[in-house]
């Protein structure tokens, strides 16, 4: 298939590629891009570690086309750091152990930012709910629960020293 | 000595900041210029000759540059020495649907995809075996020629006297268990990247770098130099980050060695990564257990025998097979007190992609029968369950009938632990009708006293090297998955040598540079990298004591390393701050004492003066003055006296050390539905001594939800030799609305063998999962659930049977051989709608 220009925009940042009409976004952002944060462990939207932010929308990239993103703001998991350092939620999932293997970890950040972006005080139910599009074979998601905690805990601290 | 600072506290792994950040690099995020893609054609049948191969049309079209078949590497492997039964790509015959055929090498996956619809192959389809009890039978069409009636393997054993034993027994409960095969899933799919260097001296295809997603990179290249014939020395093999293993990584998966034979072949180095459903395929997970169990009591509660008949089907292969299957014996003992034991196992081949080894090899489902069967006779003799458990404790230490040696046990805690946590006298029973609790008990080893690859040589070696920066670099072929490997091992030396953990890096499982470590299974991590970490520390500290004593002018005894310093015992401010293991290191960029910086005479007139502490960087930089860069190599093998009986297949059981889990789970059963929901778990687990608690914890939890999910919903669901679920979704690994609520309790026994007293925290937590729900169903419903996982349809089943009435039949009339509509009811994808060929002899079983 021929190959066709397109201009993605991926953590605020502008890229001209060429791919194929049909090549998914997982597939542009991985190997054209070299963005290989965003993982692919099942090929048929079931595991959530392809997860990425398309307007602020958490969508699995592993079955969207590249070229349906045109013009959209897609962030993904290189993208969650914020000025250097660690966010709150990658720094707390290390502490509390939300991550194990890690492989699965970038699509939890993606999905965990967004519920945080929507609800800034999610109950317990909101966050399973939140974290049941995603799949972790390790750590059984507990641990995941007490690292959002911590992390809204320090965001807010945060947010209370800067007033 | 109690007081750490860095060992037993909770710490982030060392390598979290990677894994949260997405620039951590797994094997399928690595590229190397002129790399290609490599794809695998599978067979479509599950017993087939093959009579032609020709990939004449594939090798035509553009951009395919190499297509390999099994003649290109005909040497044949297996990860035991006795089951070198595998060739990279099929010879003669193919086993199991989804075996691998011919391999492309394409420059990109499109192209290699198009290329694989182009091999012709005939196959002459033979009768195939779906089912171990029939496939014992078999007289013709063998799976693999040299084992007749398709058995793999079969042990029997007795110990002690098991007839006197249940002569002696008041009580006496006997039953068949079944649990259904699982699967590892783990979330990165296998991926391995294979590399040739061209020769400068011979100017040919030189040394090959394989990047694989493996948990034994010592056996990789073991493997590899058998198939390859090429020596060890001429193959690398570096384990990136790996996206979980659970035993699915533990040996050597066919992609692995078709990279490096398609890279061979192509002159260019290949990459494969499987696909979620290839993975599926390539499967190595828990067998489909039948267990024959019976058990004797006394009135008094103690277990007088046991008796076990066990039959595992291992799929097309032998794999970890032979030692499943021993496992599945030995570990009858050494968690209770057993005076008497027969045990015969069967490890049997069938048309079905092979099983190995999964979490708690080989203990689980037999342990599942176990702790069922001792439920029931404790209700029986009117004993309370957890009572019973208690009535048969082991007085270590102590040698296990079955010659297993056990010193430190902590089992006696953990039950009074859950019992205590779950409220388990006031509860127990006293539920409203529909829910209830479940109490069981497991075990496992912290890694296997004897190597696959029997031999003297140390099981982990381990290398430090300090310089003048003052960085402490660990080489440990110790291979980090997930569970922390490499963190434990930056704990144990920065707490040896008295630094923080900020002064360490580690470079882990690399062949060219960490000396050896036989790899991530059994458990085996925390406790031999583990102790040849800890000797490796020792000895460099030594270096730098004896330096560090001269300019302070002590004996090197008096010397205390910590927080970075080293003073003098007792002349130590008691306040000394401990050290925050996320403080910032203070690697300051500028080393104290280096001639480099002051004039040499001003040096020796600071030396002249006796120091009162040292920093740790100045302490290292006067012992490399005395010896030159600072190196300590520390090695760990288990001890003779661990290593089992001298009856055949003793060597497989023994460990140096035993972890301990009691549980309590406490349920629900919908009897309308049918459905089981699991609220809450207690679970206690004697891991030693927790090196990091959090790590221990996640460890835990992890156990019991995996043992939730084949309690309740993950089953590989075969129909004739095919798989119905190859999907993460329909395989129904728990998602976080079905995962209950688990209370890890950490119990610590020290054992004197461990570092630090240290054993293993991420298996044996497992086994007791499955039991504990089924006990704790009884509890809710009065149904004894035989045969997991415990899916609605069998808890309606065991319900509408206990009333007598007729089961419900709820998958009647479907024949998945011939799907009405694409992947109905799951369904391999590459048949495109249409089912696998099937023999007109093939010994089908009556539909169940």
């Amino acid at each position: 298939m021929k190959k066709q220009l397109l201009t993605l925009r991926v953590n605020a940042r502008s890229h001209e590629i060429a791919i194929e009409a049909n090549a998914l976004l997982l597939d542009a952002l991985r190997r054209e891009l070299d963005l290989t944060g965003s993982k692919r462990g099942c090929d048929d939207s079931s595991c959530g570690a392809c997860t990425v932010l398309v307007d602020g929308t958490p969508m699995l990239s592993c079955t969207m086309l590249a070229a349906s993103c045109e013009g959209q703001e897609i962030t993904t998991v290189e993208g969650v750091s914020e000025h250097g350092a660690l966010a709150a939620i990658q720094k707390a999932y290390g502490d509390w152990g939300g991550a194990q293997c890690g492989f699965c970890t970038p699509g939890f950040m993606m999905t965990v930012k967004h519920l945080l972006a929507t609800n800034p005080d999610p109950t317990e139910e909101d966050v399973k709910a939140a974290l049941s599009s995603n799949l972790c074979r390790c750590t059984g998601y507990s641990q995941m629960y007490e690292a959002i905690k911590a992390a809204i805990e320090a965001e807010q601290k945060g947010m209370a020293g800067a007033r | 000595m109690t007081d750490f600072s860095i060992i037993g506290k909770p710490i982030a792994m060392i390598d979290a900041a990677g894994k949260t950040t997405g620039t951590g690099k797994y094997t399928d995020d690595l590229s190397v210029p002129g790399m290609l893609i490599g794809k695998i054609l599978h067979s479509p049948h599950p017993h087939a000759r093959i009579k032609r191969v020709d990939a004449t049309r594939a090798e035509q079209l553009d951009g395919v540059i190499a297509v390999v078949t099994g003649h290109d590497a005909p040497n044949p492997y297996g990860i035991l020495p006795v089951g070198h039964d595998e060739h990279a790509l099929a010879l003669d015959k193919v086993r199991y649907v989804g075996d691998n055929v011919a391999c492309v090498a394409a420059i990109d996956e499109a192209t290699a995809e198009k290329a694989l619809e182009l091999i012709d192959v005939e196959y002459e389809v033979l009768p195939a075996y779906f089912d171990p009890e029939e496939s014992m039978k078999a007289e013709r069409d063998l799976i693999h020629d040299n084992k007749p009636h398709n058995i793999e393997k079969d042990y029997h054993h007795a110990f002690g006297d098991p007839d006197k034993g249940f002569a002696s027994a008041d009580h006496i409960a006997e039953a068949r268990f079944i649990a259904n095969e699982v699967t590892h899933a783990a979330m990165e799919p296998h991926s391995t990247l294979a590399s040739f260097e061209l020769d400068s001296q011979t100017g040919q295809l030189g040394r090959l770098t394989i990047w694989s997603s493996t948990q034994v990179p010592y056996y990789l290249q073991h493997k590899l130099s058998l198939v390859l014939e090429m020596p060890m020395s001429q193959i690398r093999v570096i384990k990136p980050l790996v996206g979980g293993g659970f035993g699915g990584k533990s040996e050597v998966i066919p992609l692995e060695i078709i990279a490096a034979v398609a890279a061979r072949k192509a002159k260019a180095p290949v990459k494969i990564t499987y696909t979620r459903e290839e993975v599926f395929w390539a499967h190595r997970g828990r067998p489909r257990t039948i267990i024959d169990l019976k058990t004797g009591v006394t009135n008094d509660g103690r277990i007088t025998a046991v008796k076990a008949r066990v039959v595992q089907d291992g799929g097309g292969y032998c794999s970890y097979g032979v030692v499943t299957i021993l496992y599945s014996g030995a570990l009858l003992g050494a968690l209770y007190d057993i005076p008497n034991i027969q045990y015969y196992g069967y490890r049997v081949l069938t048309n079905k992609p092979a099983c190995g080894a999964m979490r708690g090899h080989g203990t689980v489902n037999v342990r599942f029968a176990f702790e069922s069967q001792l439920d029931e006779l404790a209700l029986k003799i009117k004993m309370d369950p957890a009572e019973i458990r208690r009535r048969n404790l082991l007085q270590p230490p102590c040698v296990t009938v079955n010659g297993l040696r056990v010193q430190s046990y902590g089992l006696p805690e953990c039950i009074e632990k859950v019992v205590e946590g779950s409220a388990w006298l006031n509860r127990k029973g006293n539920l409203p009708r529909g829910r209830g609790l479940g109490i069981a008990c497991s075990h496992y080893v912290s890694g296997a006293a004897n190597s696959i690859i029997r031999s003297d040589m140390p099981h982990s070696t381990v290398n430090i090297k300090i310089d003048r920066d003052g960085g402490v670099v660990i080489y440990t072929g110790a291979s980090e998955i997930g569970q922390g490997s490499d963190t434990m091992t930056a704990q144990i030396a920065a707490e040896v040598l008295g630094c923080s953990l900020g002064r360490v890096r580690v470079i882990a499982a690399d062949t060219d540079l960490t000396p050896i470590d036989i790899g991530s299974y059994s458990s085996r991590v925390t406790f031999m990298a583990g102790n040849a970490t800890l000797r490796a520390a020792q000895e460099v500290k030594k270096l730098i004591a004896a330096a560090a004593a001269k300019k302070m002018d002590c004996a090197q005894e008096e010397l205390l390393f910590r927080d970075d310093k080293v003073v003098i015992k007792g002349q130590s401010d008691k306040s000394v701050r401990p050290t925050r293991a996320d403080a910032t290191p203070t690697v300051s960029g500028r080393v104290e004492n280096q001639i480099l910086r002051g004039s040499l005479q001003q040096k020796r007139k600071d030396d002249d003066i006796p120091k009162e502490t040292m920093s740790f960087e100045e302490a290292v930089v006067a012992a490399i003055d005395f010896h030159g860069a600072l190196t300590g190599t520390g090695s760990y093998a288990p001890p003779p006296e661990a290593r089992g009986g001298k009856h055949k297949g003793g060597g497989v059981g023994p460990s140096p050390a035993y972890s301990y889990s009691a549980q309590v789970a406490e349920v629900s059963v919908d009897e309308d539905t049918g459905e089981v929901a699991v609220h809450k778990v207690w679970a206690a687990h004697d891991c030693g001594r927790a090196l990091n608690p959090v790590s221990v914890e996640g460890q835990i939890i992890g156990s019991v939800w995996m043992g939730m999910g084949q309690a309740l919903t993950e089953e590989m669901i075969w129909k004739d030799g095919l798989l119905m679920n190859p999907g993460l979704l329909e395989y129904r690994s728990p998602s976080s609305v079905e995962s209950p609520e688990v209370v890890p309790i950490i119990v610590e026994s020290i054992d004197p063998e461990g570092p630090f007293g240290a054993k293993e925290c991420s298996e044996g937590s497992l086994a007791a999962t499955i039991p504990a729900i089924a006990n704790a169903i009884y509890d809710a419903v009065g149904i004894r659930l035989h045969e997991s996982p415990f899916t609605p349809e069998r808890v309606l089943a065991a319900l509408r049977a206990k009333k007598n009435a007729k089961a419900l039949n709820l998958t009647e009339g479907v024949d998945p051989t011939a799907p009405q509509r694409f992947r109905e009811h799951g369904g391999a994808l590459c048949f495109k709608g249409k089912g696998p060929q099937r023999n007109a002899l093939d010994l089908v079983p009556a539909q169940s």
